[in-house]
Order: C-alpha cells, then sequence, then structure tokens
C-alpha cells in the first residue's frame, strides 16, 4: 500500500504494482516455475503461460499473438525496435527520422546510430511539443528506413496526431516503417496500430501497474528486425534469455486492467487535472502549465492532445529540485523533469524536451512534473494544490 | 606452511614515548586486533617491542594487508612464517634451512627443480639472533641459511649489496621469518590524543582534515549541517557514507546532523547578502563548539585551506576563528592545495563518495560576490540585527540534532 497520508504523484516515473497483478505472478513464481524451453510438463506448463500472457497482450492492441515480443521494459522494447530495424534494413537506406522530445531509450540509441554511420533528422516540436506530420514526412527521403515519434511525451504529456503522422509518412515513402514509443500512452490514451500504420510499438508494464523489469515489444507480422541480444534463442531467435514467466504473466493482468479501464481513467482523470489546473493557477500568481493542457480550449482540442495523467508546471523563482523536497516534506511525492534524467548534469538546466518546446529560461530550472495514476483522488489533488499553494510562496521569499 | 599465517607489525613514534610508551602499544595492539577481528581470527600480542598478529585459522591475505593499512600506528606490514619452539627449543640449522626453502617456494614461487635458464634473482638473509643460547651465531646462521638456499634454489644468486630480496631470520621467541614490508599509514594509534569534533561537509577536504587529525591518534566526533528542502536525504546519506569511510580509519564516528535551514534563511532575510557565507560559517563553528563542548570533545576540525574559497581567505578565517570561543580549531589542510587534497582523499577512498553531485548547505543562495576581506566588527555588528533570533534559532536546531553512528563496516563498497 502507499503509506497513509502519502500522495504520491509521480505515477510516470512507476506505479504501485497491483494486488492481483502480485496474486497472479505468484502462483508463477511458486507453482508454474518451469523455463518454457523445457521439454518436460513442467516446461509446457509454463510455456502456457507465456502464451495466454501473449493473446492477451495481443487482444489489448487488436493484433496477432505472434506479434507481441517480450521484453525487460520500455529501454530495451526501443532499443531492439530501432536498432534491430536499423541494422535489418541498412541495405535499403541509413536514414532515420525521430523528435526532439523523445525519452533517452530512444533519442541515445539514435546518438548511438549515428556513430554507426546511420543519418538521423531530429523533428522539431511547436511550443505544446506537438510534431507538424507534413514536416515529418517533409524529412522522410528514399533511403529513409525508420521514423520514430513517441505517442505522448513523458514529461509534458504532449500526444502525438499518430494517425496524422502515419499517413503523411507513407505517402512520401510507402516502405518506411513507424515505430512509436508507447510508454507513457498505453492504457492512458487510445493507441491504433492499424489506423495509424503503426510497425513498431514499445510498452513499458511498470507505467500502468505492472511488474518493473517487464514490457513488449509490438513487432508487425513481416517487419525485418534483427535480435541484439543473443542466446539459446528464445522469442523466434529474436529475444534471447530464459523467459521471464511471471513477469509476463503479471504484464498481461496489468495490461488487461488498464485497457478495460482506459476510457474510464481517461475521461475521470482528464476532469480531476483540469480542476488541479485550474485551482493552482488562481492560486498562484507567475505559474506555467507547460505542453498541451496549458492550453486553453479556444487554443485546441486539449481532451484530444493532452495525456490525461501528466501536468508539468513552471514555478519562476523556485529551483524544481528545492520544491520537490519541500513537497517531500508534506508527503507529497513529485518530480522535476522525469526522474530517469534527475542525475544528468545540472549544467544545462531543464532538460532536452523543456529546451525543445522553447520554455523561457526562468522555467528551466524550475519545472516539476506531477503524474496521476487511477488511484489518485481529488482530495489529494486538492492537498497537493493547497501545499504548493502553501510552499511556492515561502520560497520565492528567498529568490 | 604452505602459506603466512603471520604479520609482523612495525611501528615507528611510539618508540619515543618514554614512560608512556605501554600505553601506546596497548592502543596499537587494540586497533590492530579490532581492524582483524573483521576479516579473520587472530591473535594479537606485542612481545618485547615487536607486534604480532599471528591468524588462527585460514584468512584473506588481502583483506588482511588492507585491513592493517587502515591502522593508524601501523608503519609497515611484514608478511611473516612463524616457528614456534618444540620443547622449547628453537629449531636446528637443518630444519631452519628446510623452513626458508619453503619459504621462498612458497613466497616468491620459486622451484627446487628449476632448470636454471630462468633471470635470476638476487638475495641476501639477514639474521638476528636474540636468543643468544643459539649455537651458532648471526653471520654463521646467515651463511649456513644462503648456502642452503643456494644449493636448493637454482632461480637464486647473491648479493650483499642490493639484493632484492632482504630475508630476515630472527631467532627469537620464536623464529620469524620475512622479507616484504608493506607500508602502513603511519601516524598514532586511535586512542591516544583526544576526541576532537569534525565539522563534515559533503565535499572533499572535510573527509580528508577528519582523516588527517585521527591519523594522529585523536578520536572523531562530527557534525553535519543540512537544509531540507534545499539539501536532500540523498546529500544526508552522502556525508553518513563519507563518515563512515573515514570510520574506516579513525574507528566510530559519532555524527550531529543539525538543521540549518532556519538560521540560514534568518541570515539570509537580514543580513547583507555578501556576508551570507561568512556570518553562516560563524554560525555553523559556534554550534560545533557547543556539541563538543557537550560531548567532551577538546578541538574543532575543519577541511579549510588558505585562499581556497571566498570564504577562506586569510580575512575571512581570522573572522570565522572569532566565532570559537573555548576550543582550538583544527585545520591540516590550511597549507594544502586542493590537488594535494584531492590526491589524499583518492588514497582514503572518500573522493568518489565527496563528487556526487548533491547540493549541500554551502552552495544555496551564494552570493555572486561574497566579501572576501570581512571585517570582524562590521560582521558582528550585523549578526547583532539578528542576534535573539539567531540564539532561539540555535538552540532549536541544537536541542532536535539527530545523532547518527557511521562504523567503518557500513562504509559504501570502493568502486
Amino acid at each position: 500500500m502507499i503509506q497513509a497520508g502519502e500522495i504520491y504523484l509521480d505515477n510516470a516515473a512507476t506505479t504501485r504494482c497491483d494486488d492481483e497483478v502480485l496474486a497472479a505472478m505468484d502462483a508463477a513464481f511458486r507453482v508454474d516455475f518451469g523455463n518454457p524451453s523445457s521439454m518436460h510438463r513442467k516446461g509446457y506448463e509454463a510455456e502456457q503461460l507465456m502464451k495466454n500472457a501473449q493473446k492477451t497482450l495481443a487482444g489489448t492492441l487488436g493484433v496477432s499473438p505472434a506479434e507481441i515480443l517480450f521484453t525487460s521494459g520500455g529501454t530495451e522494447s526501443d532499443n531492439l525496435a530501432i536498432l534491430g530495424c536499423a541494422r535489418a534494413n541498412a541495405r535499403r537506406g541509413r536514414h532515420l527520422v525521430t523528435t526532439a522530445i523523445e525519452h533517452a531509450a530512444v533519442a541515445k540509441t539514435m546518438e548511438a546510430l549515428a556513430e554507426e554511420g546511420f543519418e538521423v533528422t531530429v523533428l522539431p516540436v511547436d511550443d505544446r511539443g506537438l510534431v507538424d506530420p507534413q514536416a515529418a514526412a517533409g524529412a522522410v527521403r528514399e533511403d529513409t528506413v525508420l521514423v520514430s515519434v513517441m505517442a505522448v511525451n513523458n514529461e509534458i504529456g504532449a500526444v502525438q496526431d499518430l494517425r496524422a503522422i502515419g499517413r503523411a509518412i507513407r505517402a512520401k515513402n510507402r516502405a518506411v516503417l513507424f515505430h512509436t514509443d508507447a510508454v507513457q500512452a498505453y492504457g492512458k490514451v487510445p493507441v491504433d496500430v492499424r489506423e495509424c500504420g503503426i510497425d513498431l510499438l514499445s510498452v513499458s508494464g511498470h507505467k500502468f501497474h505492472g511488474p518493473k523489469g517487464t514490457g513488449f515489444l509490438y513487432v508487425k507480422k513481416g517487419t525485418k528486425i534483427r535480435p541484439i541480444l543473443f542466446g539459446g534463442g528464445q522469442q523466434n531467435g529474436l529475444r534471447s534469455g530464459t523467459d521471464n514467466v511471471p513477469g509476463a504473466v503479471g504484464l498481461a493482468a496489468a495490461a488487461q486492467k488498464a485497457i478495460d479501464g482506459q476510457r474510464q481513467f481517461a475521461g475521470r482523470l482528464i476532469g480531476l487535472r483540469d480542476a488541479f489546473i485550474r485551482e493552482i493557477t488562481e492560486q498562484m500568481t507567475d505559474v506555467r502549465i507547460n505542453g498541451p493542457a496549458g492550453c486553453s480550449a479556444e487554443e485546441m482540442h486539449r481532451g484530444e492532445q493532452a495525456a490525461p495523467h501528466i501536468v508539468s508546471l513552471s514555478v519562476p523563482g523556485v529551483r524544481a529540485e528545492v520544491l520537490l523536497h519541500a513537497l517531500e516534506d508534506a508527503h507529497i511525492y513529485v518530480s522535476a523533469g522525469s526522474a530517469c534524467s534527475s542525475h544528468a548534469a545540472k549544467k544545462t538546466p531543464g532538460t532536452a524536451t523543456l529546451r525543445a518546446i522553447g520554455l523561457p529560461e526562468d522555467c528551466l530550472a524550475s519545472t516539476i512534473r506531477l503524474s496521476l495514476s487511477r488511484d489518485t483522488t481529488e482530495e489529494e489533488l486538492r492537498e497537493t494544490a493547497a501545499a504548493l499553494g502553501e510552499i511556492v510562496p515561502r520560497l520565492r521569499r528567498y529568490r | 606452511m604452505a602459506d603466512y599465517q603471520a604479520f609482523i607489525i612495525k611501528y615507528a613514534e611510539i618508540g619515543v614515548k618514554g614512560k608512556n610508551r605501554h600505553l601506546f602499544e596497548e592502543a596499537l595492539v587494540r586497533g590492530v586486533q579490532r581492524a582483524l577481528d573483521a576479516v579473520g581470527e587472530f591473535r594479537v600480542t606485542c612481545i618485547a617491542g615487536r607486534l604480532y598478529a599471528e591468524a588462527a585459522r585460514d584468512f584473506s591475505f588481502d583483506d588482511a594487508v588492507a585491513a592493517l593499512q587502515r591502522v593508524f600506528g601501523v608503519l609497515g606490514i611484514c608478511p611473516a612464517v612463524t616457528i614456534p619452539r618444540t620443547d622449547r627449543k628453537l629449531p636446528d640449522i637443518e630444519a631452519l634451512g628446510e623452513a626458508c626453502i619453503r619459504y621462498f617456494e612458497m613466497a616468491y614461487g620459486f622451484r627446487r627443480d628449476a632448470r636454471g635458464g630462468e633471470p635470476k634473482r638476487s638475495f641476501k638473509v639477514v639474521c638476528r639472533r636474540v636468543d643468544k643460547s643459539y649455537p651458532m651465531d648471526s653471520m654463521e646462521v646467515a651463511a649456513a641459511i644462503g648456502e642452503k638456499l643456494l644449493d636448493a634454489l637454482p632461480e637464486l644468486r647473491v648479493d650483499v649489496h642490493e639484493p632484492d630480496i632482504l630475508f630476515h631470520v630472527e631467532l627469537r621467541e620464536q623464529v620469524n621469518l620475512f622479507s616484504e614490508e608493506i607500508p602502513g599509514p603511519g601516524g598514532l594509534p586511535t586512542g591516544t590524543a583526544g576526541r576532537a569534533m569534525l565539522l563534515l561537509s559533503g565535499g572533499i577536504d572535510s573527509p580528508v582534515a577528519g582523516y588527517q587529525i585521527a591519523k594522529r591518534g585523536a578520536e572523531l566526533e562530527a557534525v553535519y549541517f543540512h537544509a531540507p528542502p534545499y539539501t536532500s536525504d540523498r546529500a544526508k546519506q552522502k556525508v553518513i557514507d563519507l563518515g563512515c569511510l573515514v570510520a574506516r580509519f579513525a574507528g566510530p564516528i559519532r555524527l550531529h546532523v543539525v538543521n540549518f535551514t532556519a538560521i540560514q534563511l534568518a541570515i539570509y532575510e537580514k543580513c547583507p547578502r555578501d556576508e551570507l557565507t561568512i556570518i553562516m560559517r560563524r554560525c555553523m563553528m559556534h554550534i560545533a563548539e557547543e556539541l563538543a563542548v557537550k560531548n567532551d570533545c577538546i578541538g574543532l576540525i575543519t577541511g579549510e585551506s588558505i585562499g581556497q574559497v571566498a570564504s577562506q581567505t586569510m580575512q575571512s578565517l581570522a573572522v570565522t576563528d572569532a566565532a570559537v570561543r573555548s576550543l582550538p580549531v583544527y585545520r591540516p589542510l590550511i597549507a594544502h592545495d586542493k590537488q594535494e587534497i584531492i590526491t589524499i582523499s583518492e588514497r582514503i577512498g572518500t573522493y568518489e563518495t565527496s563528487i556526487l553531485p548533491y547540493e549541500d548547505c554551502c552552495t544555496i543562495f551564494v552570493a555572486k560576490h561574497p566579501v572576501t576581506h570581512p571585517r570582524l566588527d562590521v560582521i558582528m555588528r550585523h549578526e547583532r540585527l539578528i542576534e535573539e533570533e539567531l540564539a532561539q534559532l540555535t538552540r532549536q536546531a541544537i536541542d532536535e540534532e539527530e545523532i547518527v553512528t557511521c562504523r567503518g563496516n557500513e562504509a559504501p563498497e570502493q568502486g
């Protein structure tokens, strides 16, 4: 349980593992503990669990089970998708397209390929963090192998129009592969792989109350891809390593629950999120909500382009880290930038995403992220807004 | 006799301590015993000016040496083979010669059946005969052993002027054979000086300063000022880790964690910005002194070094120093360059932890141009602006201190 009195608003970093998920995994650890590669019955039974999990996950995307590849999480899925496809299709071309606001698992992989001699085009985003589908198409060339665009940005919650992007890039080059990092999207906003023409889609289990160290990559049938891990040849040779049966079982259970509850999740959280944004912007002066969620209804159809669970808040005059620790004293847990990059040098303030949306200088080092989950309550957000209303003016006295 | 099973431990300065000598020796025995208890079962004794550590069972040689290299007072560590008396008698020259040959086989891997084509290594035997009842004198023993070694091991040759291997044979209450001396940290045994309060931050300097004073036999106590929410739990853990790393040498350190936020903000609000750091440091010294007196410490230790930063100019140091009323402030790094400090810090294993990137309370609210030539009368006048508030906040900070004991065996693993 999240301890009484604690308000956990860092669900984009990770979520609490669901009790039902844990219960499902428990049996897979203790009873059906076999290795699916073993020839005996114990192995066969474990293999069945893997197959069922695969079927469940395929069902959540409306794809075939053979198109689901289990991985250790979002980072591995992104690496496999990008490295695997770039290398397998290098004879067709050595050009890749991505965006300026990708998670490091994509951005650094692209950098690594650039060092191997691939050419990488990085698409800019507008001040809401959105990619222009026409610009994406414009970047695609004859020799473009892969386009990778994240579905929902982890820092500012920008939801890309993958359908428009998918169609635009295909119109330019029919053979181009389309990958999306859906780690923050899966179970939160609808993603239709057919509609969008997605060939590869990365998912991480612990972002929707599943176990850490689990995830999957959807690989459309017929996609040319090479493994990045070599060994026993599990999962059709594409991902060697003993199958993580309990992980797959937990992942599937969590995924089913997330997808079943997606519509309700989004509806409820958008309401909570907007009420929260209203409250803090009324309560405090000189603060800023970044990304699409910060735009007024007249400016855009927010519901379509802002993730329901992410609020990026800039508080000029207060260092994000200090605000984070002050909130922590009130047992409220948020993130400064993205949790994964908090260790990065503090020489350049802000993150690549915040710089890419052209955030003003005084906001770069003063931006926190609050991320909601299905367990988040109205009461918790009201308390958080009250805490911010008390803490921010106090900290601003000592700028 | 397949392996070293003992260490002869050499110590230096203790020898000159006159009538207090036994106090120092006892402290050293305690220190060596404590260090070796962590790595195996050893019997540590001091007999006639020689300190022996003898293993009761198998042990990891590297771990034992590393442990001994953290015991202050140890000048040199000689891995040794010892041969006890049988029927109160030392071994005769034949048995002794055989033991010496086996020592060379064990320590250097020389072989009796070597072809002789290998490059030779030179040696010299030095014999010390303390037990004058031994039938041969030391020259005779050395010559006889040398001959036996030469006969048995074709890879050896004699060089009495510049030998590669200086082989010691001691005939004492037992026989000691040794040929290597691994340097120890030097200094004086912990617990022979007194107790001092170290102002410990997350930086590179203060752990080194604590180490230096502890090396002179002092026991340490420490104080850390944290400033939540401006500093984090990780910053505090880093300081605890540093305390544990220093404790590997100095023994357990009681760390007083003092919440400094309210004091810092009061100064920030009411005193001139460019004097913030110097006034802050005076407050820290004052609190450290109070804690020191309360805990039987007879000195303060800081990592200051002249001119390193604005608050460590000679003028600033004079002003900081004046905040301390009754205790000496030891500043062992006062004349060290930064690189020299870093070198020691790397050697004692605190550097990697010191450079972890967490904010500490000296780096927040830093004025762009802090005073470098503060005048005590001016500073004190400004302090008087918040005198009462400061007294009250100081009292509260001390009353609400948290105490953590830093132990060497809880130090972070070295990468």
